[in-house]
């Protein structure tokens, strides 16, 4: 037998058993338990790409892109709130803990938010003062883990989100790996220092909506009924959720579709589990469509939203905002080709990084490590959030503009076409040149 | 100081729920003595007394249903009665007693207070506890103090099954049977410093019994870092 490299033309791989599965299986071999990592899921899935907006023509009247405004305001939480959140723009960030994140990262994004007149939102692990000082408005997630549950932050924030689920793990509770449970991080949620934290996927004090109407009803009284409550459901059943969100007396209805990042969960969980963002708005507004409550509780939809066209797409199928979280964290920094041997040395690149779960975060972002996280200074995140955030808008407005609307929450469905059947079927709008919904036509 | 003030009564047969707590909540301390209240008729309502943050004196004449003295900092309630689910769920400071039983989920996550439960406890009593300080001079039902990460827990009566499971720093004591330990959940040694600490606790619940008449239970602390080997024990 020779040295010599075989002849690549004769190199067939399998199917079934590409190069990454044979890694996984010899990896799953090696160490005895699933991968864990951050980011979200990197399979294929139907998207917002595969949607299409249908510019004005003779039919309809396009706005002038410089001289014709495109309002861009939303209320959130009209419903029962005496204090609903008025927001200048219908793009959110989502909830990302501290703890998951450093501090710099967590005032970068309330800075940028601010600075946008849209909110932020705290995680797992409670609110911390950075995060409060530097966000105008702030929504505090009251978790399955409870970690940092302060009644103090709940009259200090401008909107409750009860978390039932998210998008990259419903399900599924969170995990924060013992690297990133520092002295600080382990105060605030009643933990030892160093360990493994594993939050519990099931609130402690109530199961099903019954329950939660109940719970939903004691928050209101802890805080004289002021704030608007938001129930936050990662997409999986998505009708039934919304429809018993709404019942248990929810302002507004968050849906996280698959896309949805995370800090740290299982890689099978990420890629396995949930459905796409796409199907999940559609779902989700037909199911308030069914109560009569579309437009009365706000829907808030995130999981891979990247773009202002996303943004437009989601509106025009009926979401109230959207939000987002990795997009968010990629735009201060995350996977920018900056400390390149610092990826090396967790075995990535730039561009593929999803560390997050290390606390080796190379560019500072999702750290505890004090030097890591100098990397990131906060008011040149912020500039840098702030910016994207303005394009996204505008991108927005663009879209909106040629599609004739004079604010963007006038998107509809028949504003859009689908490129793939399968977005057709989805989204419930036809396939571009055709009058063809698969599965019957919208009402 | 100036003496105790009379108590101010309120009847829930005649206002509802949000005017208590608003009431509750705009009685802003004068820096006098504590108010007080008497709230009659509770008539099982939920969500009754919850979000007090300031010293106060609370009696609620009846039986309680969810939540009751929910995130309680500071104030101080007495309900004679039985508690529905969630009694003085995330308390934070003062204390929640119960003259009669408490339904499941008995100070949840409490991350500071006492809880005294005069009665018996159902099933996840102390769940996911955060520092507070339970103690129930009856029995408490399956997975009490399940997540348990800080704080105490006394039992008088019989623990059910699953004790502490994926417990973390909280301290049980247990002076009956234990139907079974949860994951983690081992019996540790009682020191003479648990038994002092047990005993201030008992003393200040008002519960009579000899605290060295009780177990420990605790973590083994095996789930802190996953471990291959220990898969199938969680």
């Amino acid at each position: 037998m020779s040295g010599s490299p075989p002849d690549r033309r004769w190199l067939r791989a399998s199917a079934s058993f590409p190069a990454p599965v044979i890694a996984e299986i010899h990896r799953a071999a090696d160490e005895g338990v699933y991968d864990i990592r951050g980011f979200g899921a990197k399979r294929p899935l139907p998207t917002f790409d595969d949607l299409l907006l249908l510019g004005a023509s003779m039919s309809r009247y396009p706005l002038e892109g410089y001289r014709e405004k495109c309002e861009t305001a939303v209320t959130i939480g009209a419903r029962f709130a005496r204090r609903p959140l008025e927001l200048a723009i219908p793009i959110t960030i989502a909830g990302m803990s501290f703890g998951a994140l450093g501090a710099n990262a967590k005032r970068a994004i309330g800075e940028a938010a601010s600075a946008m007149g849209t909110s932020t939102t705290t995680g797992d692990g409670g609110m911390s003062p950075e995060e409060r000082e530097a966000s105008k408005l702030l929504v505090y997630q009251v978790l399955p883990s409870r970690y940092g549950l302060d009644p103090d932050h709940l009259r200090a924030c401008d909107a409750i989100e009860v978390v039932v689920g998210q998008g990259a793990k419903p399900g599924g509770g969170g995990m924060l790996l013992g690297q990133k449970i520092t002295e600080r991080i382990a105060g605030m949620r009643d933990l030892p220092v160093g360990i493994d934290q594993r939050s519990a996927c099931r609130h402690p004090d109530w199961t099903g909506p019954d329950d939660l109407e109940i719970k939903i009803h004691e928050l209101r009284e802890i805080t004289d009924w002021e704030l608007p409550i938001y129930v936050k459901v990662g997409a999986a059943r998505v009708g039934y959720d919304v429809a018993l969100a709404v019942k248990a007396g929810a302002d507004a209805v968050v849906v996280d579709g698959m896309q949805g990042g995370t800090a740290a969960t299982q890689d099978v969980f990420i890629e396995h589990a949930g459905v796409p963002t796409l199907p999940a708005v559609r779902q989700a507004v037909e199911a308030l469509q069914e109560l009569d409550m579309h437009r009365k509780v706000q829907l808030i939809v995130s999981g891979g939203i990247r773009h202002g066209a996303d943004a437009a797409k989601a509106l025009a199928l009926g979401a109230d905002a959207v939000s987002i979280g990795t997009a968010s964290l990629i735009a201060l920094g995350c996977n920018r080709a900056d400390y390149v041997e610092d990826y090396h040395a967790l075995g990535t690149e730039p561009g593929y990084c999803h560390h997050c779960h290390t606390g080796r975060c190379p560019v500072g972002i999702t750290t505890q490590d004090a030097d890591l996280e100098a990397r990131l200074d906060p008011e040149q995140g912020a500039r840098r959030l702030r910016n994207y955030l303005t394009t996204m808008v505008l991108e927005l407005q663009t879209l909106a503009r040629a599609c004739g609307k004079s604010h963007v929450l006038n998107l509809e469905p028949e504003d859009l076409a689908a490129v793939t059947v399968e977005a057709a079927a989805m989204a419930k709008v036809p396939l571009a040149g055709t009058d063809w919904i698969p599965g019957g036509s919208r009402e | 100081m100036s003496g105790a003030r009379a108590p101010v009564e309120f009847d829930l047969a005649v206002g509802d729920t949000r005017s208590l707590n608003r009431s509750l909540h705009d009685a802003a301390p004068d820096g006098g003595a504590p108010p007080r209240w008497r709230i009659r008729n509770p008539g099982g309502r939920h969500a009754l007394c919850v979000g007090m943050d300031a010293e106060a004196a609370l009696e609620v004449f009846g039986h309680v249903g969810y939540y009751c003295g929910g995130m309680n900092q500071a104030a101080h309630i007495v309900i004679h009665g039985n508690a529905g689910p969630g009694v003085a769920e995330n308390m934070m400071s003062g204390s929640v007693r119960v003259k009669g039983d408490a339904s499941q989920s008995a100070g949840a996550s409490g991350r500071g207070g006492l809880l005294v439960i005069e009665g018996n406890a159902s099933a996840r009593c102390g769940i996911s506890m955060k520092g507070i300080d339970i103690v129930v001079a009856g029995s408490v039902g399956h997975m009490s103090a399940f997540m348990a990460q800080a704080g105490h827990l006394v039992v008088c009566g019989d623990a059910g099954a699953d004790l502490g499971d994926s417990i973390y720093e909280a301290v049980l004591f247990v002076r009956g049977s234990v139907g079974s330990l949860g994951a983690d959940c081992i019996e540790k040694e009682m020191t003479d410093g648990h038994v002092e600490r047990l005993g201030g606790l008992l003393a200040a619940a008002g519960v009579e019994a000899d605290a060295r008449s009780f177990r420990r239970y605790g973590s083994a602390r095996r789930l802190y870092h996953f471990h291959v080997d220990r898969a199938d024990e969680y």
